[in-house]
């Protein structure tokens, strides 16, 4: 399992992270870039996303049509997404077809025609996409969780809010896009069959002359919504429950990871079998480790039927509680076993892999080769996770519930 | 990549394509019953006897059967659909026997009454999630508009009071005509011993007793309809549109898939550039399904309400243009592109195969690589699109909408 991970920087400040693999037909890239909704200014919530949306209506010498013509034509299955510290762009494809995909992404991501007259259209699908989520209520509840969990703006949900989508202007796209879709912190990842010298190479050409903006990271403010319960029309109730964790780049991460992991990986895991095996009270119930660079939280979500929600909730906040008293060596070995599968399955897909490469060169400025965290998933022992646990027990448990009625909170949550 | 197949004595296929360059490997039990072999009394005890199958056999408790997948690491699930359900997981290979020791025992549960009384609680609350999210079960009701009473326009998951009328008698009686060795099938991709899995299969199934399972295989006689759905709690409105289509069995499904991927992608499609990139539509999408006697072209579509008339008028325009102009060179080139693609970046991951493999078994009893299904591709002409235009045309449709508006107009 031993594979070779390489970089470059450019002198612009982008990042160039690779892991070849000869024996795919594949190869994935993923370009994350600092464009999320925290850089949203003030009065238009929703900007990154709109601006993301535009970005794909034509770009260097392609109009919309001829842009994707031009890429389906090269096999390629894309995919974007804006998050709250990045917008991310990815695709992958058969290994011939890699630099000619770069090339029409290096139009997309630096020369986006960004047509005026595509405005209206692009703004309709962003209000689309969020009138949606009314019609989808446990996502809605979870962008409520996060909203109430992080300070602003870590906790926003990158859909945006109606009234700023529709006071959003076309110059306010453009300059959203000259202002943040910069090199300096843009990282580029590239798993499977590719050569790294000509791809060093292509990146040079595509990307080298490509200027720095210098924009700085956005503060951290106070404000937060208030607020445990949201009335829903609904059939089922919906809990959501956050409290903070550690991050990514923690040295402890593995031990609150594998922590969670126990509460909530496999179905011999506690939630699945306290809350839905013995008790039969949900279909979906889950809990996981949701890590920005500098905060973490752990998320947990449990959809059920009004009658049995003060339940379904109370199990789950003791479920939560006891896992501060501390794991057993079986549900360590357990979890070990399907980490260890999880990292061995991740290199049947370059895709993945490309996605891992980019995420671990944000959080940490280096990747972890899969060796490394198979040997950091060794270390890991019932021993040091009691002891991290001792240390950081879930506490400052946030609940906020949506559906028909409101809960009672169970004892120390808020 | 090489295709491995045996029979046991009573009837059990043991199918693979091993390739020793994986890293892992897949495998399933695939059962010939859905809920197009269920009646009225029994709608929706597919889906629950595939949750019950979880629920613990005369050698494991459900915790067991839980624990001791966890603790080979392995990636497992179960699916019920129309006409097939599976079970299956991804493990290394050192855990091959492991992997098939759990899912053989699985397959004889012990339909134990107190876990069946606990389990539909479980499956109630899967309803009542679906309820809340307005579009589906539709897909159900748009089934027994379009085809009527044809075994396929049965509900997968049944309804609150099917499933809540059910007896661990009733299942168990199931359970026996469904779940026989001629009825079921082994398969595995990836890095398979497959002369060690004949050996794990045959000793642990070479018990099992045939029982000749029927399936009715009627032709489907459908009707175009329309109907409204009102749902004031919705905000969007939704538009499902079902159309016939070349069959499991019809060598025409290949130029189906291109069709329907020239039409209504996701990307770069008719209704993606009539619908989804001018803000008209949220999503406007047609897929080709494929069953047993019967294959369906099923569209999508999410808009604000008040567009809906407008968004169903182009969505015809968009059939009627197709059928009657036909596609164009550049488009079926582009599908061909897109489609082979797919096929290649997703043959990488054993899983992928394993499906691929069992489907073809299922439905065909044959095996095809992936070079088989490039090459399918390849040899679509316009022509043959054509034709599956005049033998199903698209704009044949039934259509329902549901949301917020209960006044949707029929469009002329």
């Amino acid at each position: 399992m031993t594979t070779e991970i390489l970089s470059q920087t450019l002198t612009n400040g982008m990042v160039l992270v690779g892991e070849p693999n000869a024996s795919v037909e594949s190869v994935a890239f993923t370009f994350l870039l600092p464009c999320g909704c925290s850089y949203d200014p003030v009065g238009r919530a929703g900007l990154a996303s709109l601006t993301s949306e535009m970005m794909l209506r034509g770009a260097g010498p392609r109009d919309s049509r001829t842009w994707i013509s031009d890429l389906e034509n090269l096999g390629v299955e894309r995919g974007e997404s804006v998050g709250v510290a990045q917008a991310s762009y990815h695709g992958a494809t058969l290994k011939d077809n890699l630099y000619a995909a770069l090339g029409l992404f290096a139009d997309l991501l630096r020369r986006p025609l960004l047509p005026a007259d595509q405005l209206e259209a692009g703004r309709n699908t962003c209000l689309q996409e969020l009138r949606s989520l009314d019609d989808d209520p446990s996502h809605k509840l979870m962008i409520e969780l996060r909203r109430r969990q992080y300070p602003d703006p870590w906790g926003r949900s990158s859909l945006g809010a109606e009234p700023d989508l529709r006071a959003t202007t076309a110059d306010d796209v453009r300059t959203f896009h000259e202002r943040h879709y910069r090199p300096e912190r843009t990282i580029l990842s590239v798993a499977g069959n590719f050569d790294w010298r000509r791809l060093c190479n292509t990146i040079q050409e595509l990307f080298g002359d490509w200027q720095p903006g210098n924009v700085a990271e956005p503060a951290t403010g106070n404000g937060r919504p208030t607020g445990n319960y949201i009335p829903f029309t609904s059939s089922q109730s919906h809990v959501g429950i956050a409290y903070p964790t550690i991050p990514y780049n923690h040295p402890d991460y593995f031990q609150a990871w594998a922590a969670v992991g126990v509460l909530s990986s496999g179905s011999s895991s506690r939630l699945f079998t306290e809350v839905r095996e013995r008790r039969g009270l949900c279909y979906t119930v889950y809990a996981s480790l949701h890590t920005q660079r500098d905060r973490a939280a752990v998320l947990c979500y449990a959809g059920t039927t009004a009658e049995r929600a003060q339940e379904t909730l109370d199990v789950t906040v003791a479920e939560l509680q006891r896992l501060g008293k501390g794991i057993e060596q079986s549900e360590l070995d357990r979890l070990k076993a399907r980490i260890k599968s999880s990292l061995i399955m991740q290199q049947e897909s370059t895709s993945a892999r490309s996605g891992s490469l980019a995420r671990d060169w944000y959080h940490l400025g280096r990747v972890r080769s899969l060796d490394e965290v198979g040997r950091l998933v060794d270390a890991l022992s019932a021993e040091t996770i009691n002891a991290f646990l001792r240390e950081n027990p879930p506490r400052d448990l946030l609940v906020v519930t949506l559906g028909p009625d409101p809960l009672t909170m169970p004892p120390g949550t808020g | 990549m090489q295709f491995r197949h045996h029979r046991l004595e009573n009837g059990l296929d043991i199918i693979a394509e091993t390739n020793d360059d994986a890293h892992s490997m897949s495998v399933a039990f695939l059962v010939r019953t859905g809920s197009r072999d269920e009646t009225d009394d029994v709608a929706g005890v597919s889906h629950f006897l595939e949750h019950m199958c979880f629920k613990g056999t005369p050698r494991r408790s459900a915790d067991d059967v839980n624990r001791e997948f966890d603790e080979i690491g392995a990636h497992y699930n179960a699916f019920t659909s129309e006409e097939t359900t599976a079970y299956y997981a991804s493990v290394l290979p050192e855990y091959q026997e492991a992997g098939i020791d759990i899912l053989a025992d699985i397959l004889r549960p012990s339909l134990r009454p107190d876990d069946f009384e606990m389990e539909k609680k479980v499956i109630l609350e899967e309803i009542q999630m679906y309820l809340d999210q307005p579009p589906f079960g539709m897909d159900d009701r748009l089934k027994l508009l379009h085809l009527g009473h044809h075994p396929l326009a049965r509900s997968v998951l049944g309804t609150s009071e099917s499933v809540g009328g059910l007896t661990p008698e009733q299942m168990r009686a199931y359970f026996d005509s469904r779940y026989a060795a001629d009825n079921v099938f082994v398969a595995a991709a990836g890095r398979v011993d497959f002369d060690a899995l004949v050996e794990q299969v045959a000793k642990r199934c070479g018990t099992w007793q045939p029982r000749s399972a029927h399936r009715d295989v009627p032709r489907a006689a459908p009707t175009p309809k329309f109907e409204v759905v009102h749902r004031p709690s919705a905000t969007q409105q939704y538009v499902l549109q079902l159309a016939d289509a070349p069959a499991s069995e019809d060598p025409a499904r290949y130029a189906a898939k291109l069709l329907a991927t020239i039409v209504g992608d996701d990307s770069g499609s008719r209704m993606y550039w009539e619908l989804v990139d001018p803000g008209h539509a949220e999503t406007a999408s047609l897929g080709h399904y494929e069953y047993l006697g019967a294959g369906m072209f099923y569209t999508w579509l999410a808009c604000e309400p008040h567009l809906v008339e407008d968004n169903l008028k182009r969505l015809r325009g968009i059939l009627l243009g197709i059928e009657q102009q036909g596609v164009t060179a550049e488009e079926l080139h582009q599908a061909k592109n897109k489609v082979k693609a797919r096929v290649v970046l997703g043959s990488e991951r054993p899983q992928n195969r394993l499906f691929n493999l069992g489907g073809n078994w299922l439905q065909r009893h044959e095996y095809r690589t992936v070079a088989d299904d490039l090459q399918a591709l390849d040899h679509v002409s316009p022509d043959q699109i054509q034709s599956i235009l005049k033998t199903y045309p698209l704009s044949a449709t039934s259509t329902i909408t549901v949301g917020p508006r209960e006044d949707v107009r029929k469009p002329k």
